[in-house]
């Protein structure tokens, strides 16, 4: 059928940017999304950012590889998922001013239903460790409630799914260096570096 | 099934072709948009393994009819011209394929968009439009024959 693909091969060059951005931004206004979400750029690389209608449930390292986070979105929540920029317009503008030095504490509704049981334990003290300070991994399993799970804590850490906004970053060894990171160990440094110099 | 972004990139631009090649310049538009948004509102009830753009092709057609049948009830009782500068200008309104595509008698210009631009089979092509597969297959070959003599 080589002769009706010529015959119709200039109807493929009409599918322009322009046009399908703006079909695409009739669909963002839908009540059905379940999942939205956008790519802001960071010191650290891009950052995906997911919102349910609950509050902000993934942020995601480039590292990591978006189009994965997007399938754990799609598998762990639902398939309904649209980038849709302007429902992470409060997201965006304070992961800037945090990225600026800015600011100290993030306010924003969140949605921790992608993290269960202890690893849900752990995300949620994150946030009693203070912009500037550092925990141990054993502090953490302490505040946690178990103090021998250490190792568990880690883990915990490492598949937070909202990082920098819970800040799995300010969990160091009890050495003092940073240890792992879903981001790099370089991404760790550097936030770490950000807030001592504003603390 | 994969997120609805990465549908709506892999088959909008098919959709877009398909809506464009059935309907007027100006209500394809409408009719994609019509289209995802019903996609997206079924989207996580579609049974895994779901043919996509044969799906979104199918649900196209739907809209296509509703948004034609929409424009058509709106036209009827004014006499006014036509809204222009109500969307963007169309890429392909004065494009001499979509031309001769939307010169085409409906069934055969159906079955040309669905088949060539939508990718249905024949018979996928006759459980939307009715009749039987052999009838789908010679309004294509049909089609394709007015196109081929038009665009020479």
């Amino acid at each position: 059928m080589s002769t009706t693909d010529d015959l119709l091969s200039t109807i493929g060059r009409d599918d322009d940017p322009a046009t399908m951005a703006r079909l695409h931004a009739r669909l963002e206004e839908s009540r059905d999304v379940d999942v939205a979400y956008r790519v802001v750029d960071s010191p650290l690389g891009d950052l995906l950012v997911a919102t349910t209608e609950r509050g902000v449930v993934r942020v995601g390292f480039e590292s990591v590889g978006h189009d994965a986070v997007l399938d754990e979105l799609g598998r762990d929540l639902s398939p309904r998922v649209l980038r849709a920029p302007r429902r992470l317009d409060d997201a965006a503008r304070q992961l800037a001013e945090y990225f600026g030095g800015e600011r100290e504490r993030f306010d924003l509704r969140l949605d921790t239903r992608l993290a269960h049981g202890f690893r849900l334990e752990v995300v949620e003290h994150l946030r009693e460790i203070g912009y500037g300070e550092t925990a141990s991994y054993a502090q953490v399993a302490e505040l946690a409630g178990r103090p021998r799970a250490i190792r568990a804590v880690g883990t915990a850490c490492a598949r937070n799914p909202l990082p920098v906004v819970l800040p799995c970053h300010r969990v160091v060894r009890s050495d003092g260096t940073p240890g792992q990171y879903a981001g790099g160990p370089a991404a760790k440094r550097y936030l770490l570096d950000l807030e001592s110099a504003g603390a | 099934m994969i997120p609805f972004e990465s549908a709506v990139e892999r088959h909008g631009a098919t959709v877009l072709r398909v809506c464009r090649a059935v309907l007027g310049p100006l209500e394809a538009e409408d009719a994609w948009a019509e289209t995802f948004l019903a996609a997206l509102s079924s989207y996580d009830d579609l049974p895994e393994g779901t043919n996509l753009e044969a799906w979104l092709v199918t649900v196209a057609h739907r809209k296509a009819i509703d948004v034609r049948r929409a424009e058509q009830r709106r036209a009827v009782p004014s006499a006014e011209l036509p809204e222009h500068g109500r969307h963007d200008p169309d890429p392909t309104a004065h494009d001499p394929v979509y031309d001769a595509l939307r010169a085409l008698p409906p069934k055969q210009r159906q079955a040309v968009a669905y088949h060539h631009l939508g990718g249905l089979s024949h018979r996928e092509v006759a459980e939307i439009l009715g009749g039987t597969e052999a009838a789908a297959r010679r309004a294509c070959a049909d089609g394709i024959t007015t196109l081929r003599r038009t665009l020479r």
